[in-house]
């Protein structure tokens, strides 16, 4: 897959892309990456307007409803600046999925120009800003889930190395780590049964390795997973890697 | 609200199925990728060559069937075109009757399963007999294939003991190896008998008109060699251009489809047998066959006509996986049959849901050895099922009008964000959304915190 490889300015200004799932339920995760964000020197952009990268229809196969929302994202990120969203499938929605929908759009350019501005957060963090080793510290063990979505993209390599370098951090490889956690959007609600058993496969390797937190890039798969297992009575503890790093500083200066 | 009947199929399924499909998908998947990883320097890069001249192929089957008619002429054979399934299995039936045949022995075939070539005949008084042993399984126990390569892979070996005891092949015995050596005895009178031998074809050479069949048991070559006449069963999409590229295509195929380097036997058929040939088929007939595959090739799922039927994308498949193949109610089960099966269908709402059972985590598009974009063929299908309002396409996916709506318009969604609260509020249960019903029953949904974000991000800037 050729990528966008738009790279910010010497002013290192982007906007972000929140992403619904953060903007309704994981607060944290999007003011985590912020802060990661401003850390690296970046100002940080949060254009209001902003509401869903569109994928959601997309993939439930309601492309007129979901090119009504992407013009809207083209729209309110308006620009050239680099838009950083903290997840893996959002972000492809933006260069993959939308270009896939508009092939036959004559407003296709518009949403080439923003498909080539944006970067999923590890990706943009290890590949546009060139940081590969992260400051402060976190003692834990971590098991990390690379997103579906990220496949065919450097994040899941990116996002590996950024955790691995935390002082203090191990990552515990888990099995069958390219299978799917089972959510895949519109597919948890009208597959259920078949999207749960995925999950419960993934936890299975989840939990074979005992970790402190499992981390993700993408807050859906998280929401998933950590769903089921709480359902199971058996809740484990899910991050979103932006949480991590701006953890890993707050470690960094308390130490 | 109606529900997905993948979804309730896998509901159903027994364990113990689920179990034996898993473990057997898994191990081949897991073989196969460390096989290409050890031997090529660069696998992927052979899967992208792979699908580039399968891709040129398809877009220029006009140019090259006319010469692979040509050529398969010119090396004795009789070239048969056939528009629809029904005139495949008439033509076989007509060269049958010709020549006073009434004993087939079938070798595997996928697009002989696609057009229901045995059935067809039986009406005829015709034995068609399968002599895969697979096959053969599927076929006394009057089942159907639930996978490309391993059609009974949804069987255990007990039940198999069964079958066997219940045809009279012997008493109970699930030693594979016994079952095997009594299929074995079972068939070689049958081959000896048949009047004619149906093979398909894994690749055709345009350049020599050789066919190249692939198998592990040899009954593809016991067809060939016995009976006095060879058939060959055909989709118009198994070209490639040159005998070398066979090379790249055989690596692919056998490493991806049962992990060997090698299949046991690889027959390279030129033509019925010359004058100076002792044994072989005096007579030889292919048969290509369309069967909507023209209606593929004009449709923006053209790149699913690269397929070389090797079953990758079913091992890796999370769902097929935990479904089996019979889950799909097609011939072609798995990624590769979500896609096919609709567009094969002669109505497509009828298989409008497959495109949807999946959750487009694209490991079928990396484990493809001609690179089909299968998560990206299944999303346009998906849209294709809902222009064309197919129930079945929709049934369990909530509707997205309102969402866009709300997603295009930042002061509704704003609005939504905080009064969202709501669902913390109001048991989950009471919710009369299906969707929240189908999330909360075997998960939790986490707390609601609208707006929070937008909160903080605004403080900070007046600060």
């Amino acid at each position: 897959m050729s990528l966008p490889r738009q790279l910010p300015g010497a002013d290192k200004r982007v906007q972000l892309m929140a992403t619904c799932l953060c903007d309704a339920f994981f607060a944290d995760a999007a003011r985590a990456t912020v802060e990661v964000l401003e850390h690296l020197g970046c100002t940080v952009d949060f254009p209001a307007a902003q509401t869903c990268c569109g994928q959601p229809a997309f993939n439930g196969g309601d492309w007129a409803a979901s090119r009504k929302v992407v013009r809207h994202a083209v729209k309110t990120f308006a620009g050239d600046l680099p838009v950083i969203v903290p997840s893996a499938s959002c972000a492809s929605m933006l260069f993959h999925g939308a270009l896939l929908e508009f092939e036959k759009e004559p407003d296709l350019p518009a949403v080439q120009q923003l498909a080539g501005r944006t970067w999923e957060l590890a990706d943009f963090i290890v590949n546009a800003l060139g940081v590969k080793q992260w400051p402060g510290r976190y003692d834990a063990k971590f098991a990390f889930h690379r997103s579906c979505h990220a496949r065919g993209t450097d994040s899941g390599a990116a996002a590996l190395t950024l955790l691995s370098s935390i002082a203090g951090a191990t990552v515990a490889p888990i099995g069958e780590a390219e299978q799917c956690c089972g959510f895949g959007g519109t597919f948890s609600v009208a597959f259920p049964n078949v999207s749960t058993r995925m999950g419960g496969l993934k936890l299975e390797h989840v939990r074979a390795v005992q970790p402190d937190v499992l981390v993700g890039i993408d807050m859906s798969c998280m929401m998933h997973l950590g769903g089921l297992a709480e359902k199971e009575g058996k809740p484990i503890v899910t991050r979103h890697l932006a949480q991590v790093l701006r953890d890993a500083l707050k470690n960094g200066k308390t130490n | 609200m109606a529900k997905q009947p993948l979804d309730q199929f896998v509901a159903k399924l027994p364990a113990a199925t689920r179990t034996a499909v898993y473990q057997a998908t898994k191990g081949t998947h897991e073989k196969r990728t460390k096989m290409l990883l050890d031997q090529f320097a660069d696998a992927d890069q052979l899967r992208r060559l792979a699908g580039e001249i399968k891709q040129h192929v398809v877009e220029n089957l006009d140019t090259y069937l006319p010469q692979v008619e040509a050529k398969l002429k010119a090396n004795g054979a009789q070239v048969h075109w056939a528009a629809t399934g029904e005139e495949a299995c008439e033509t076989v039936r007509q060269i049958m009757q010709a020549r006073g045949a009434t004993k087939m022995v079938k070798a595997k075939t996928m697009v002989s399963e696609e057009i229901e070539l045995a059935h067809y005949l039986e009406k005829f008084g015709i034995e068609a007999l399968e002599t895969d042993l697979g096959e053969f399984i599927v076929q006394i126990d009057h089942d159907t294939p639930s996978h490309l390569v391993r059609p009974i892979i949804h069987k255990n070996r007990r039940e198999i003991a069964q079958s066997f005891e219940r045809e009279g092949l012997g008493a109970y015995n699930d030693d594979p190896e016994t079952i095997t050596r009594r299929a074995r005895a079972f068939l070689r009178h049958k081959f000896l008998a048949a009047d004619v031998g149906l093979t398909g074809a894994n690749f055709v050479s345009v350049e020599s008109g050789r066919l190249v069949v692939v198998t592990n048991e040899g009954n593809s070559r016991f067809s060939l060699a016995a009976p006095k006449c060879h058939i060959a069963l055909v989709g118009i999409e198994k070209l490639v251009p040159r005998d070398r590229d066979l090379g790249l295509f055989l690596n692919l195929l056998v490493r991806s489809a049962t992990a060997q380097q090698l299949t046991v036997y690889t027959e390279f058929i030129s033509g019925p047998k010359a004058p100076t040939q002792p044994d072989g088929p005096e007579e030889m007939h292919v048969i290509f066959v369309d069967n909507r595959r023209t209606e593929v090739l004009a449709s923006d799922c053209r790149a699913i006509l690269r397929c070389i039927r090797c079953g990758a994308c079913l091992n890796v498949c999370p769902v097929y996986r935990q479904a089996s193949g019979h889950a799909y109610r097609s011939v072609y089960p798995g990624p590769v049959g979500s896609v096919l099966s609709p567009l094969l269908a002669a109505e497509f709402a009828t298989k409008a849901d497959l495109p949807k059972a999946c959750s487009v985590c694209g490991a079928c598009n990396e484990a493809c050895p001609v690179n089909i974009p299968l998560p990206d063929l299944l999303l346009r299908l998906r849209d294709q099922g809902k222009r064309a309002h197919a129930a079945l396409a929709s049934a369990g996916t909530p509707p997205m009008g309102g969402w866009a709506l709300m997603a295009s318009n930042p002061s509704i969604w704003k609005t939504a964000l905080f009064g969202g609260k709501m669902i913390d509020v109001v048991p989950h249960k009471l919710v009369p959304v299906p969707a929240m019903q189908a999330w909360t029953e075997k998960r939790t949904l986490p707390k609601w915190q609208g707006g929070e974000f937008r909160r903080w991000m605004k403080n900070r800037k007046k600060s």
